[in-house]
């Protein structure tokens, strides 16, 4: 490898093109919706992965089929951060509607690769060109015009190669992998590549800033996309009744679980050991999931956040009736009018409180694709054990792109079914139960399923006593609730604790969830090596909170919540939490649509540090994403 | 007019094969208003389960919001119930059939539960054709909130307050029809031995079955000019047959003439026998049911009897090819896949 790093070096030099850059750069494809870029952006990616460089991969898509603009970026980052990065190095121009806008944001110095007609290099100076023909190249191909616009993408993914050093070799192994061996699909996209590779070397100039070279990072990784993550965990989480209805970008974790459940969940007998339901909405997604649970199976359903508008009738049902059951909420921006193809952290209130009356949540936070995974088979425990609804919130940016990750661990425990009433508990109890009896004094009873050799009951909102029995008397609806608010508060010791990361020296204390600690572990690494800043650091998995956010907040002099929704909603709840630390929280807040980057983040934290009056901070507005909104309307 | 049901058999005797008493499928006492539909039909549920010999803690019942699903805690005590919310009880016994497809599942609602708020979640439960008995206690009103009118109430039918309804009634039976619903069947709540009868055969069917009971309601819809008060329906009651049932294990010749009597077997081998009345009904015919149907909403007539029988329909919980062990009794053995499994995807992903 050292060897490599001279040889670059060396070339660099010659060519006199300044400081070589290995293994650290954002390429930025843009494409037309529908096109068919997907696999050719997947391979770009899996092969740099495959090259050992640490790499993530996003898709910014438009709520379309076919038509309208949509950017792919890959980052590769040789200290593995692979949060999304504003500044674009290495720029692949596909697209007549954007080309102009996406050229003028680029930063002086960039790399632009444009298809022929789009005449980028009139637009500005200060940027390296790369003229290709690719109608041309793709011609000389094929003469299937359908097939000819999917290898033109190929075609691009040669010429980045060729310019930046990514092997020969591991794009090959890439399309294999993405086309499953398929030799009829694989041999014209690799002669693509190698039209693109071939075309590079004879035509384009040779560029030396830009390389990646072969490390050996990524070595027993995984590449995934939370919501497979999560769709593996529930499946070795033991889920066996599944219910959804489409809703980006919420839709492929139960696609991709459907997948994995037909091929690992089908017994020598060819009989099923789940059910899976496409509902007819929300409501009946939920409903279905609540009556599974309450006949003791273990459930889950998926959504977005339009969806957990239409499940708050029955959230509360499931709140206050303590039935089990798993709703993923997969963020993204606001209402199906809204950007439904665009990442966002907005529904933590919403899902918190969803519902009538004095309901709150039980809900998990994974921050990355394994937390996807453990956080499945670990809500599924929560919910019978706390015989109430457990939410997971993930987010677009999670869910549907993808993560470099260590292998999932085989869960090793058993599953934990929480209090479930037999005739044998029942002797112990004396003969003596009451469905909603806190005999254990944690607020949770002992609950019966029905068809077994239990006692039955009658299950019924909050209009109940302890026994189960109807009653409006004001004391057993008291009863009722406390009872409700003490199971919560045995929650806290049981929900995934926070990952903190505490430095003696700092003063300044980080509170983020969910994806935004990528950006801001990266932040922090910038405050630090480039400022001096050290900061510590607490990543939120669950509410209700744990003891150490107190503790945390306590302990520091300035506390910046980090998240990507407009009014810092999960600020707001550690406020409420911290009493009179309250005044130490300050709020930096993302809120584009796209994922947060580091950046904006340090940006932000040395404004507010230089400026102590400043208690929220909004970040991140990205000129080109606004513009080409409002022209779509 | 000609009676509702064929004499079969003899008195049941006063325990059934289960060595159960007809008072342990009793249930809490009702609290709705006297001479109320709904507790006629209750009582009928009560019967039908025990007769059936039906282990009562094998029972889940199920209802959404209103008078009418309210009355599951009034019968079969010993099972187990959920009182859902308002027109979603199809969501939650789809899903407890789901994790347990061992358990009889029998729900109650009302008019305003399936037909208004409920109406998407109805429709999708018998395309699905879960297999259970879903009963529509149907009196045109809603009880609970005082008396405003349902979806299916008649078109010019009065309210107590003199308003008059001016639009078309839903009609839920043609609407399960339509639907591909394999037992569909209307009846009377002042006619306790047809439905019974009725209920018995939705029991043994293995799918759903739905069962629009006209159900008067004595507070606010049993008035002059009320389309689904006693009054007007004893007097519009037109029978499409009469209606008797025999248990698998029941050995008994039934004697009629040919062409007289149509006998279907159910999936359990209990049989559903039907005797033909001024016209030749048969109930396999889509066609012929959603006429007659019509026909008798043109007229005003209250048309009861089996509407619709097709048993042969596979339910969803086949249709689903699921383990025979109810998914809720499958522990880590048969529901996490082993390690290699494991192995195998996270290769895949490398």
């Amino acid at each position: 490898m050292s060897e490599a790093l001279t040889a670059t070096a060396v070339l660099d030099e010659e060519a006199g093109g300044g400081r070589p850059v290995v293994n650290d750069l954002t390429i930025h494809v843009a494409t037309v919706n529908g096109s068919g870029s997907q696999s050719s952006n997947n391979v770009l990616m899996r092969s740099i992965f495959q090259m050992g460089v640490p790499v993530s991969g996003k898709n910014m898509f438009p709520s379309n089929i076919a038509g309208l603009p949509t950017w792919f970026t890959i980052r590769a980052n040789k200290d593995g951060w692979i949060a999304r990065k504003k500044e674009v190095d290495l720029m692949v121009c596909m697209n007549p509607q954007t080309s102009r806008e996406d050229v003028e944001a680029l930063p002086p110095g960039a790399l632009c690769i444009y298809d022929a007609p789009l005449n980028c290099k009139s637009i500005r100076k200060d940027i390296e060109f790369y003229e290709v023909p690719f109608a041309k190249l793709a011609g000389e191909l094929t003469t299937d015009s359908r097939l000819r616009k999917l290898l033109t993408n190929m075609v691009y993914v040669g010429i980045v190669a060729e310019l930046i050093g990514i092997e020969r070799q591991e794009i090959i192994n890439a399309i294999t992998k993405q086309f499953k061996g398929k030799q009829k699909a694989i041999d014209p996209n690799v002669a693509s590549i190698d039209k693109g590779m071939e075309f590079a070397r004879a035509n384009l100039p040779k560029q030396n800033k830009w390389r990646i070279e072969r490390m050996n990072k990524t070595a027993g990784k995984i590449i995934i996309d939370g919501n497979a993550a999560a769709a593996i965990g529930a499946m070795f989480g033991g889920v066996t009744v599944v219910t959804w209805y489409p809703i980006t970008p919420s839709s492929s974790l139960c696609e991709s679980l459907i997948d994995y459940m037909k091929q690992h969940r089908v017994g020598p007998d060819g009989k099923a050991t789940f059910a899976i339901v496409q509902a007819e909405d929300e409501l009946a997604a939920i409903g279905m999931v609540l009556g599974a649970g309450w006949a003791g199976a273990r459930s889950l359903t998926s959504t977005a956040g339009p969806g957990i508008s239409l499940m708050a009738e029955f959230a509360g049902l499931g709140y206050f009736a303590e039935i089990p059951g798993v709703i993923w909420d997969i963020q993204r921006v606001g209402p199906s009018t809204g950007l439904p193809t665009r990442t966002a952290q907005g529904d933590i209130l919403e899902v918190f409180l969803l519902s009538h009356g004095d309901t709150q949540h039980i809900a998990l936070i994974p921050g990355s694709v394994n937390e996807c995974f453990e956080f499945a088979g670990e809500a599924l425990d929560l919910a019978e054990m706390f015989q109430t609804p457990i939410f997971v919130l993930s987010d677009l940016d999670l869910g549907m792109n993808n993560w470099m990750s260590d292998p999932f661990k085989y869960p090793e425990k058993p599953y934990r079914r929480g209090k479930i009433l037999t005739k044998k508990k029942l002797e112990e109890l004396g003969g003596k139960w009451g469905r909603y009896l806190d005999v254990d004094n944690d607020g949770i009873g002992w609950r019966s399923i029905p068809g077994t050799d239990a006692p039955s009951f009658f299950t019924r909102g909050s209009g109940h006593d302890a026994f189960a029995r109807y009653s409006e008397r004001p004391e057993d609806y008291k009863a009722t609730v406390d009872r409700l608010a003490k199971k919560f508060e045995t929650a806290r010791k049981f929900v995934p604790a926070p990952i903190v990361d505490r430095q003696p020296r700092a003063k300044i204390g980080f509170i983020a969830y969910g994806t935004t600690d990528f950006p801001l572990q990266e932040s922090r690494h910038q405050l630090s090596s480039e400022r001096d800043v050290e900061t510590s650091y607490l990543r939120i998995r669950a509410l209700p909170f744990t003891h150490e956010l107190r503790a945390f907040v306590a302990n520091h002099d300035r506390i910046y919540v980090v998240e990507q929704n407009r009014d810092g909603q999960m600020g707001d709840l550690i406020r409420l939490e911290t009493g009179e630390d309250q005044k130490k929280i300050r709020k930096i807040l993302h809120y584009t649509g796209l994922p947060c980057d580091a950046r904006s983040i340090t940006d932000a934290v040395l404004r507010m540090e230089g400026n102590r009056d400043e208690k929220v901070v909004r970040i991140g507005v990205d000129k080109r994403v606004a513009t080409q909104m409002a022209s779509e309307d | 007019m000609a009676d509702s049901t064929l004499k079969i058999g003899t008195e049941p005797p006063k325990e059934n094969r289960l060595g159960l008493k007809a008072t342990d499928y009793s249930g809490g006492k009702s609290t709705l208003c006297a001479g109320c539909g709904h507790d006629a039909i209750s009582n009928q549920i009560i019967r039908a389960f025990y007769e059936m010999s039906v282990e009562p803690e094998k029972v889940a019942k199920f209802s959404g919001i209103g008078c009418s699903s309210k009355t599951p805690a009034y019968f079969l005590g010993r099972s187990h119930g959920f009182n859902a919310v308002h027109g979603r009880m199809p969501a939650i016994a789809t899903g407890a059939m789901l994790a347990n497809h061992a358990l009889i599942g029998i729900g109650v609602s009302g008019d305003g539960d399936t037909a208004s708020i409920g109406l998407g979640q109805f429709m999708h439960m018998v395309r699905r054709n879960i297999p259970m008995v879903y009963i529509i206690e149907n009196n045109g009103v809603y009880g609970l909130t005082k008396g405003q009118f349902s979806a299916t109430a008649d078109e010019g039918s009065k309210l107590k307050t003199g308003v008059i309804n001016d639009l078309p009634p839903m009609d839920l039976c043609a609407l399960a029809v339509q639907l591909g619903c394999g037992y569909v069947a209307r009846g009377y709540a002042g006619d306790p031995k047809q439905m019974i009868n009725i209920l018995k055969g939705a029991i043994a069917h293995d799918g759903l079955s739905v069962i629009d009971v006209i159900s008067p309601c004595v507070t606010f819809n049993n008035h002059e000019g009320s389309t689904k008060g006693y009054a007007y329906s004893k007097e519009h009651d037109e029978l499409l047959h009469q209606i008797g049932f025999v248990q698998a294990y029941e050995q008994i010749e039934i004697d009629y003439a040919p062409g007289e009597l149509r006998e279907v077997t159910m999936h359990d081998g209990s049989r559903i026998l039907l005797k033909k009345l001024e016209e030749d009904y048969d109930p396999s015919d889509t066609v012929q049911a959603l006429q007659r149907l019509h026909k008798a909403t043109e007229a005003g007539a209250m048309l009861t009897g089996l509407v619709y029988l097709r048993p042969e329909k596979k339910s969803f919980i086949r249709l689903l090819n699921m383990s025979e062990r109810p998914l809720h009794e499958l522990g880590e053995a048969e529901t996490r896949p082993p390690r290699e499994a494991l192995d195998k995807i996270m290769h895949d992903l490398m």
